[in-house]
């Protein structure tokens, strides 16, 4: 079939940028307007996103197109877009969940006075990510990528005014800008080392899939490290994983849109996309796979303890990151990308119902919160769906993008597949406590009572993604293949019942010990609590982890800083002043001897000849 | 020889008197004698050398003839100024007059 649509596919990213640039110049003077332009504008991606899988579906070959950018010597720049089956899935899952996000952000913004300015940095967002994942060259995706770090850190000191997110926002910026220096160096590595310093996909596929040698085994490992550090920042892996749930202090829509369903995700879309020098390098792979396992496993466990709706989803976010990873790091894209497909659909439903509940009751601490399904029923479905979807509970989505995990790690490695499914557990466990702390029981506040189900334009949206979350895990079953083949060419292979039975167990396991202890309280949490007062500390504290940040880097950084501050004031500053000052006392005796009296001058004039004469004479005497 | 000298001395002290005279009273018009007593010392000066000099001849005395027509009209210049400059200023104390700094 013909390329039609995939021609058009730069409109994608193009049109929410438009919509910034006319939020941007008319700010101020529209207020609904604005938001509807930055929706339509949102709508018209998606539809043309839509249309593009569309044809992909249909088999329509690849397309790609590009154009030089900088001439330097032998080597070109280019920037270009490159549809695929890869880039066009994401460009869906992105639009998808931004436009749903720009509708609810409609209702759940619709009071604060900056609803354009929101609106302004989520069109630019929404621009950036498509760049990222239309972009046919690592440099390019580096320039998006760093664009979308800077929404990100916008979007979460917009509430400015509050302390906490001015210092999430730069928490998040220079958390996140360990991870860029990595991929920074691996994009000027492989410019290094590419022949003909091309960075396109297409050109890093050719010499790392041929194994050519081109690139000697160490320096491969070492790219391939590199770009994996860039996903550790953005996609929140430990451990680099502290700025994700600081930057919760963001709207609540954010959270969903950039922490939760995309801009996270772009670490792991840019290892799928790099895979191939991944694959070249057996070192780098293990990596992948350990951090992501242990990330996985390390914030499902922190997510027990945590008593802020959107922190227990965030640490989630990071556990179910770390799952992606893991899939990618036991060699499967497919497993991978299929979670990461998933998982954008059921974490943005979560965080947009959370959103949903904190607009109600005005807090987010769910020891405060309690029976609340009773009044907003449609909050409390939805939840309740994305909670199963997130479990693992068959046959939502979850359930079928973590059994393709499951099921690719158990081929690899039997203790990677232990830790899977003991995050499984546990991931079923603290969803089902938030659950039951959210929406079961009576309400411990009489102002909640009053709590009323938010408006149809907030609702709307949970449903279609609640919808999504059911349906979003059919496109590839151990029995139907089809996703992964569409994905990679290659039919995706499955370990059989084994995974399936254990991450069914594994996620019912935990949400029935939920119940038990949240719901029916036969076993007492208080009791269960007091028997290792040590380790809920330390989970509560989040394994102190912010702390030893903090007396390793922060402390020593910043008196380095005060050394390096106190050097430019005396030093550097110093010189500068000394010769304003010399320049200063210099004008201030001429403007002395300027009195404008001529017998002054001629004093000085009578002076000057006898000294002159005095020399004059004098050397001829010497 | 020596009589050329001691012309030559009297002129030095004559223009040295009258650069002290300038330089120190705050008279204007005491500052406007001083200068005429220097002009003077240079008269002297120009006159000696035409008749006492290496090769005489009265060039000096022409020349001395345009310095004192200058001076005089020089001196009717400065006392207009002066005078222009006491209706203006009600003084003639030169240490106010300080246009220049302006």
């Amino acid at each position: 079939m013909a390329t039609v649509f995939a021609a058009y596919a730069w409109l994608v990213p193009a049109l929410p940028l438009a919509a910034f640039a006319l939020l941007t110049a008319f700010g101020r003077s529209l207020r609904t307007t604005g938001a509807w332009v930055a929706i339509l504008a949102s709508l018209g991606s998606l539809a043309l996103a839509l249309l593009i899988a569309g044809e992909r579906l249909a088999g329509a070959e690849d397309y790609s197109q590009s154009f030089n950018w900088l001439a330097f010597g032998t080597a070109t720049l280019s920037v270009g877009i490159d549809v695929t089956n890869l880039t066009s899935l994401m460009m869906v899952v992105v639009t998808v969940v931004g436009f749903l996000v720009n509708v609810y952000s409609y209702g759940y913004m619709r009071d604060d006075e900056r609803m354009t300015v929101f609106y302004a940095y989520v069109s630019l967002f929404l621009a950036s990510m498509l760049g990222l994942v239309l972009a046919d060259n690592l440099l390019m995706l580096y320039i998006f990528w760093e664009l979308v770090g800077v929404c990100s850190f916008l979007l979460i000191g917009f509430w400015y005014h509050k302390p906490e997110a001015r210092d999430a926002a730069k928490k998040a910026f220079i958390v996140t800008r360990v991870g860029d220096l990595g991929l920074l160096i691996a994009v000027l590595l492989l410019f290094w080392y590419m022949p003909g310093h091309a960075l396109d996909f297409t050109s890093i596929g050719n010499v790392f899939g041929n194994d050519g040698g081109a690139i000697s085994a160490g320096i491969t490992t070492l790219i391939a490290l590199l770009i994996f550090l860039g996903a550790v920042g953005k996609s929140g892996q430990f451990p680099l994983h502290v700025w994700l749930p600081d930057a919760m202090e963001g709207p609540t829509p954010i959270s969903a849109l950039i922490h939760a369903a995309t801009m996270v995700a772009a670490g792991v879309f840019l290892v799928a996309r790099t895979f191939v020098i991944f694959e070249a390098s057996p070192a780098a792979m293990a990596t992948v796979a350990a951090i992501g396992a242990f990330t996985a496993i390390f914030a499902a466990t922190i997510a027990l303890a945590q008593n802020d709706i959107k922190r227990v989803l965030a640490y989630s976010t990071v556990s179910q990151l770390g799952y992606m990873m893991l899939g990618l790091g036991v060699g499967s894209v497919v497993a991978g990308m299929f979670h990461l497909f998933t998982h954008a659909f059921f974490k943005a439903l979560l965080f947009l119902a959370a959103g949903s509940v904190i607009h109600a009751v005005h807090t987010q601490d769910i020891r405060e919160m309690g029976g609340l399904g009773s009044r907003m029923k449609t909050t409390a479905w939805t939840f309740g769906i994305g909670a199963l979807a997130l479990a693992g509970i068959p046959p939502l989505a979850g359930f079928w993008s973590k059994d393709a995990i499951l099921a690719a790690a158990l081929e690899r490695n039997p203790l990677l597949f232990v830790v899977g499914a003991v995050t499984a557990f546990l991931t079923a466990l603290y969803m089902s406590r938030l659950f039951y702390m959210v929406f079961a029981g009576k309400p411990k506040d009489d102002s909640h009572a009053h709590a009323h189900e938010s408006p149809a334009v907030m609702t709307a949206p949970l449903v279609v993604l609640a919808a999504l979350s059911v349906i979003a895990g059919f496109v590839e079953t151990p029995w139907y293949g089809w996703f992964g083949e569409w994905l990679t060419g290659e039919a995706a292979h499955h370990a059989g019942y084994l995974a399936m039975i254990v991450a069914t167990a594994a996620g019912l396991l935990g949400l029935y010990l939920g119940w038990l202890i949240w719901q029916k309280g036969t076993i007492d949490r208080k009791a269960l609590a007091a028997r290792m007062p040590g380790l809920v500390r330390v989970l509560e504290r989040k394994y102190y982890i912010d702390e030893f940040y903090d007396l390793v880097f922060v402390r020593s950084l910043r008196r380095l800083g005060y050394v390096l501050r106190a050097i430019d004031g005396l030093v550097v500053d110093g010189a500068v002043r000394l010769v304003a000052v010399t320049a200063q006392a210099v004008g201030r005796l001429n403007t002395r001897m300027q009195s404008g009296q001529l017998q002054g001058y001629l004093l000085a004039a009578v002076f000057s000849v006898v000294i002159l004469v005095l020399a004059v004479a004098g050397r001829r005497l010497w | 020889m020596t009589l050329l000298g001691s012309y030559l001395t009297l002129a030095a002290v004559l223009f040295c008197l009258g650069l002290y005279g300038v330089l120190t009273k705050r008279n204007a018009i005491v500052v406007l004698l001083s200068l005429e007593l220097m002009l003077n010392a240079v008269n002297l000066n120009l006159i000696a050398f035409s008749k006492y000099g290496m090769i005489p001849s009265l060039t000096g005395h022409v020349f001395t003839l345009f310095t004192i027509s200058v001076a005089a009209a020089e001196a009717a210049v400065g006392v207009a100024i002066l005078i222009v400059f006491y209706r203006r200023r009600v003084t003639v104390n030169v240490d106010e007059f300080d246009e220049l700094r302006r």
